[in-house]
């Protein structure tokens, strides 16, 4: 099934067309690795998909509904959820309450908010899941650079989304720090799509079901990892060949 | 958070109003009726740090809303012959709708624009006050007749009743404050101040949270007003001008932004150091300047805001 899906979606910004038109399908339970080289514009089409960002043409449609002009907020309520590409947290919160805040907004029927319990629970429960269950008393501003990463997966994971993007995970993480981050991808794969905007290429290959390569706003390939590796266009756009 | 973090703090908030109520019975006159003052102003800078230090929002325009709850309760009295109690209520309705009216348009801007758009409103609001100068009597005001500042039969004008009407606004102003810094709610906030576009893409709807801080807070300062209004029987313009906004700044800067006691204990030392300095100079603005520089200097973020941090990291 269809879980995420864009038509003609574009972005210009003055002269610059930063995302050109693009058709895109996201089947639920995938993981899906988006690639590019620099100013390819996958920040910007991850963006119009979160809604940060206003599409100036184009649709798109989430779980059969259209939510083209829905604001970010409500499309995390409908289970879009996005970690940022640069280290976003609240750092001067404890880590615990970082995921407090992602979960409160799920776990709360009203305004008086949620049974601190569940909450306090659930919080744990997704910093258990990443490994930072020992660091939940911390302030997440003193939490070492990889495990900021990973509270912001834990955030993420505490929404429990639908479809998480994950934009650039790994980027300054240690080669065994990724070694788990890919374990970790594909627990939380189980329950929810992602859509993974990832530099390392190793990673993509070795996680992604699918792969799209974006090159200048367009959809320049799409296909199996070892699809893509074969595509002459994709190398020598990016891969350098 | 422990559990005993949350009992002590929650033994503190009910400490303080036992010890000003245990204080009113060994005051001199002259600090009784200055203590009354400082709790109803402590109350005004309380709402304030609903906005500026919980939701990192700096509004110079509250003196709009302590005015508002000034003018609601003193002009139904004056003209209308309202009593104290529905006068409050009305007050605080008046007060909260009026700061949603103005955060629906001034919560489209951040930061510095935030900060003019709510000076902007609050210079309108105070020259209204002049133009309807028949009705407000401009900057000049008018004493609210003494049988009208009456609540449940007792007379407001009274010492005791007075004090102990300004204690029970404290008191209510502090519940409300512990209340919001506990909750969920209260976290949101405190989200959208560290770091706004994380806390929308958590699927927070910002605007209407920081709507809703604002009509609260607008609402506790408009009752701070009234009770004003009522307790000391003077409503004139100058209680809504620019100092007025500019005064709750002060008070919780330097007791302590985002503490549920620092708004009270700013608004005390700032209310006798001035009240001291004018003893024996005329240039009193000059010390309270100087205290001001040392505050920055050494307590940067008040005097409970760097205790939380240095020692009391349980203070809420």
């Amino acid at each position: 099934m269809t879980l995420l899906e864009t038509e003609g979606l574009s972005r210009r910004f003055g002269g610059l067309t930063a995302v050109d038109g693009v058709a895109f399908q996201l089947a639920e339970g995938e993981i899906r690795g988006l690639i590019g080289p620099n100013g390819a514009g996958k920040t910007t089409f991850v963006s119009l998909l979160s809604g940060r960002i206003r599409p100036s043409a184009g649709r798109i449609r989430f779980a059969g509904e259209d939510v083209t002009m829905l604001p970010a907020h409500k499309r995390v309520g409908r289970g879009i959820a996005y970690t940022f590409q640069i280290t976003s947290i609240f750092a001067r919160m404890t880590a615990l309450d970082n995921v407090k805040l992602a979960a409160q907004r799920r776990l709360a029927h009203s305004w008086a908010g949620p049974d601190s319990e569940r909450l306090e629970a659930a919080a744990m429960d997704a910093l258990a899941r990443v490994g930072l269950a020992a660091r939940a008393g911390g302030l997440a501003g003193t939490l070492s650079y990889g495990h900021q990463r990973l509270l912001e997966v834990a955030m993420g994971l505490a929404m429990a989304p639908r479809l998480l993007m994950l934009d650039e995970p790994t980027q300054g993480l240690s080669d065994e720090e990724i070694a788990g981050f890919v374990g970790l991808v594909r627990g939380i794969a189980r329950d929810a799509t992602v859509l993974l905007i990832e530099h390392n290429m190793r990673v993509v290959m070795e996680l992604a079901s699918r792969i799209t390569v974006l090159e200048r706003g367009r959809i320049l390939a799409e296909g199996t990892p070892a699809e893509i590796r074969r595509d002459e266009a994709v190398q020598r756009a990016y891969l350098g060949g | 958070m422990t559990a005993g973090g949350l009992d002590r703090a929650a033994l503190l908030h009910l400490a303080v109003p036992a010890l000003l109520f245990a204080l009113q019975f060994v005051l001199p006159d002259y600090h009784h009726v200055n203590l009354a003052r400082v709790m109803v102003l402590a109350s005004f800078a309380a709402g304030y740090n609903i906005v500026f230090g919980y939701t990192g929002l700096l509004s110079l325009g509250h003196a709009m809303f302590f005015g508002a709850g000034l003018y609601t309760a003193g002009l139904l009295a004056q003209y209308a012959g309202v009593a104290a109690a529905p006068g409050f209520v009305l007050a605080i309705l008046a007060g909260a709708l009026f700061a949603a009216l103005v955060g629906i348009l001034a919560l489209r801007t951040s930061g510095v624009s935030f900060m003019i758009v709510t000076l902007m409103f609050a210079q309108a609001a105070y020259l209204a006050l002049h133009y309807f100068g028949d009705y407000t009597r401009s900057d000049e005001g008018f004493v609210v007749p003494a049988e009208l500042r009456r609540l449940f039969g007792l007379a407001l004008a009274d010492p005791a009743t007075r004090y102990f009407t300004a204690l029970a606004l404290f008191t209510g102003t502090l519940a409300v404050c512990h209340a919001v810094a506990r909750s969920s709610f209260g976290r949101v906030l405190a989200a959208i101040r560290e770091n706004e576009e994380r806390t929308r893409m958590l699927g927070y709807d910002v605007f209407a949270y920081k709507l809703v801080a604002l009509a609260l807070s607008g609402a506790v300062s408009a009752a701070a007003g009234a009770a004003y209004a009522m307790l000391f029987g003077y409503v004139g313009a100058g209680l809504a001008s620019i100092q007025y906004s500019i005064y709750p700044l002060l008070w919780v800067l330097m007791g302590g932004a985002a503490t549920v006691l620092g708004p009270f204990l700013g608004t005390l030392a700032m209310f006798y150091l001035v009240d001291t300095a004018s003893g024996f100079t005329s240039a009193y603005l000059f010390l309270v300047g100087l205290a001001l520089i040392a505050l920055v200097l050494f307590f940067p973020k008040g005097v409970l805001g760097t205790l939380r941090e240095r020692a009391l990291p349980w203070l809420p």
